[in-house]
């Protein structure tokens, strides 16, 4: 009886519960990250295959300059801001559905 | 030239400030609970000032304006990951981190694969990374003092600056406390971005001093303008100022677009020019971000202040804050180096200390020829922002290291019987001792750029901590046999790979050094006929991060019976929210038994 109760998904000490929650973890993270990859390793090759538009100029600046000496900040900011919102928010799910399992079990 | 009052005075106030401030923290935080545990209560605001501040050092100071000015475009990568390291850090290990509880990355070592023998495999790496972080940081102190006392050699300033911080924290000052950091950032800030914005206003703002670089090599050079822009008496100051370029300065068209003089150094060495030396610079290029990114999350002095705030929420709040006060900072060295190109290119020409590293505290002086005192105001404003970046990041690093050695080197595995006199003693020995060997490399390295330097610590960083942290944090497989192999062939292989590229480096010099390292000058003949082997080793980020992920993975399926008994728990603990409460759980269970 013991075993069938540890394996409910909401009891913490379970195996199943620490995967869904590093999977939930992991694959949010990963979304940020592949947001950003795109951006920090898409600027060369931007540079290496198109320089001419790269060499574009925006008030005196050339665009690739532009882009990586300034543009790049507000970028990571936003991916920064949904990340931590995001995790913020899957933080308080994850207590939440646990606080509710217990409840629960409390009332059987 | 004369010792400039204005400049010789913003110092000195800086370095008396700086130091009473250091012995003032002391005092108020007596032990090292004192500063992780009490700290938990500092806001959001206070504490993401104290950790930009740690982070800004003699690199983001001054280096990056340097190496922007000489190397141009490609050198803008640094501050750029530099900044989008920490998104790194807050995307895959800060969370997990703070939720262990483990101060620092040794701790965490031990902790998580419950074995202290791993806590000495560790540490050395905080030696290693911290060795060559410090070399940067005494270059600074170097430049900056020969600055401030024309004729004053190199060396002299890196011995006096090294001496006077190796005794305040053998002393007991410069611990770092919240509101120290805190100050220093704001510090940083204010002489980096002041100066610029008179000069700006002066002499034209940013895109204007680099529209003057023509990266089209067709067009009439600007350099010509001048004369007759004088003659014509245009009020148009950025072209009037632009003065000519010295022969050794890169040309607009390399120095202004991607793929230029740092990234195709190699390349040209081996007489690979034009289209043919594009797939070594991308290389390069890629490399340089990889260190810099995977490097960050790995620097020693980066993770312990995750644990200075209430919560989990406040500190991803922290993190975001940090994230937009660094990203404001690293906007305005590299308007130096390109004002800095137009406005003194004289730097091209001078070496060491007198070369473009200095551009950031001699640039601003250029007010006096129309408004007297105030470019001596400026610059000595810039000095001190500079002596607030290496001191404080010297001293962070002598406490870390000195730490280091004097707990784990001396008290547990040499003595582990010794008494807290003991190791009070020690702790002085050693900060004495990893302050002299720091001054010796430091007077070395004159010849190198600091920005360069900073980039070889995160390189090794990155092949080290950052994928033990990392396998580590979202591995349930890992072992610490993996641990350990990965860590240490990925962190020495980088180590060994920027050393030559120094000692190649150094040889080249004209100088003293050149003599010195003499013995190593074969090495660039097998650069020149190997340029892809000589980018690998100049920055061995991409290959000796995959080598290490690689290894970690191999030996710990090799070894998958040792995965530690208790690993779910520990998973749990690192994942699990905070107000679940586990984390006390765990503690209390360990701790139960003794």
């Amino acid at each position: 009886m013991q075993t069938r109760v540890r394996e409910k998904a909401a009891d913490v000490h379970s195996a199943a519960f620490l995967r869904s929650l590093m999977r939930k973890q992991l694959k949010l993270s990963i979304t940020c990250a592949l947001a950003f990859l795109l951006v920090v390793l898409g600027l060369p090759l931007a540079n290496y295959f198109a320089p001419e538009l790269m060499a574009t100029r925006i008030l005196g600046f050339t665009l690739s300059w532009f882009l990586l000496g300034i543009g790049f900040f507000p970028a990571v900011w936003i991916i920064s801001f949904y990340f931590i919102r995001r995790s913020i928010a899957l933080e308080e799910e994850e207590v939440a559905e646990v606080s509710r399992e217990k409840a629960k079990e409390v009332k059987q | 030239m004369q010792i400039d009052f204005w400049i010789l005075a913003f110092s000195a106030v800086t370095v008396v400030v700086t130091i009473w401030m250091g012995f003032w923290a002391a005092k108020k935080a007596r032990t090292a609970s004192d500063f992780f545990v009490a700290g938990r209560s500092v806001s959001v605001g206070w504490n993401a000032s104290a950790i930009s501040g740690e982070y800004l050092s003699a690199a983001s100071f001054m280096g990056i304006a340097g190496m922007v000015m000489s190397s141009g475009y490609d050198a803008l990568w640094y501050p750029v990951c530099y900044a989008c390291g920490y998104l790194f850090l807050l995307l895959f290990i800060a969370g997990p981190l703070r939720r262990f509880g483990a101060y620092t990355i040794p701790d965490f070592a031990e902790g998580r694969f419950d074995s202290p023998l791993f806590r000495k495999i560790a540490v050395v790496f905080v030696l290693f990374i911290g060795f060559f972080y410090t070399m940067p940081q005494m270059k600074g102190a170097g430049t900056t003092l020969a600055y401030i006392f024309p004729g004053l050699p190199y060396w002299a300033g890196v011995v006096l600056v090294g001496a006077v911080i190796t005794l305040n924290v053998a002393l007991g000052g410069m611990k770092g406390i919240t509101l120290v950091q805190a100050f220093q950032y704001w510090m940083k800030m204010f002489a980096i971005s002041v100066p610029i914005f008179v000069l700006m206003a002066v002499y034209g703002h940013y895109g204007k001093q680099l529209e003057v670089n023509q990266s089209s090599p067709t067009v009439v050079p600007a350099v010509r303008a001048l004369p007759e822009v004088m003659a014509q008496g245009d009020t148009n100051s950025a072209v009037e100022l632009r003065k000519s370029l010295p022969e050794k300065a890169p040309a607009d068209s390399t120095w202004l677009s991607p793929f230029g003089p740092l990234t195709t150094k190699a390349a040209k060495a081996a007489g690979i020019t034009g289209d043919a030396a594009k797939p070594y610079s991308l290389l390069y290029t890629y490399s340089l971000i990889i260190a810099l990114i995977c490097g960050t999350a790995g620097l020693p002095h980066i993770l312990v202040r995750f644990y200075t705030n209430p919560d989990g929420v406040a500190a991803k709040r922290t993190t975001m804050w940090v994230m937009i006060l660094i990203g404001i900072f690293y906007v305005f060295p590299p308007v130096f180096g390109v004002l800095g190109r137009n406005l003194l290119p004289e730097l091209y020409t001078g070496v060491g200390a007198k070369g473009t590293d200095k551009i950031v505290l001699e640039l601003p002086r250029l007010l006096n020829e129309q408004y007297a005192p105030l470019g001596s105001i400026l610059s000595g404003i810039t000095c001190a922002g500079a002596f607030a970046a290496f001191m404080s990041t010297f001293s962070g690093l002598l406490v870390s290291m000195t730490g280091a050695l004097a707990h784990d080197v001396y008290g547990r595995m040499w003595k582990p019987k010794s008494t807290p006199e003991q190791r009070m003693r020690m702790f002085k020995v050693a900060s004495v001792l990893i302050g002299v060997v720091s001054i010796l490399l430091g007077s070395l390295v004159e010849p190198l750029e600091i920005n360069f330097m900073v980039g070889q610590a995160f390189a090794i960083a990155a092949a080290s901590y950052f994928p033990l942290l990392f396998m580590s944090v979202w591995w349930r497989g890992m072992t610490m046999k993996g641990a350990a192999v990965g860590m240490l062939t990925g962190g020495l292989c980088a180590l060994v790979a920027v050393t030559l590229t120094n000692l190649s480096n150094l040889a080249l010099d004209k100088g003293p050094m050149g003599r010195l390292f003499a013995g190593f000058a074969p090495l660039n003949d097998f650069w020149a006929q190997h340029p892809l082997l000589r980018i690998l080793c100049e920055q061995p980020a991409i290959w000796t991060v995959s080598l290490a992920i690689l290894l970690m993975l191999g030996v710990s399926r090799l070894t998958r019976r040792e995965v530690p008994g208790d690993v779910r728990k520990k998973m749990l603990v690192l994942h699990a929210p905070e107000t679940l409460g586990l984390k006390q759980e765990y503690i209390q269970e360990h701790s139960a038994p003794h």
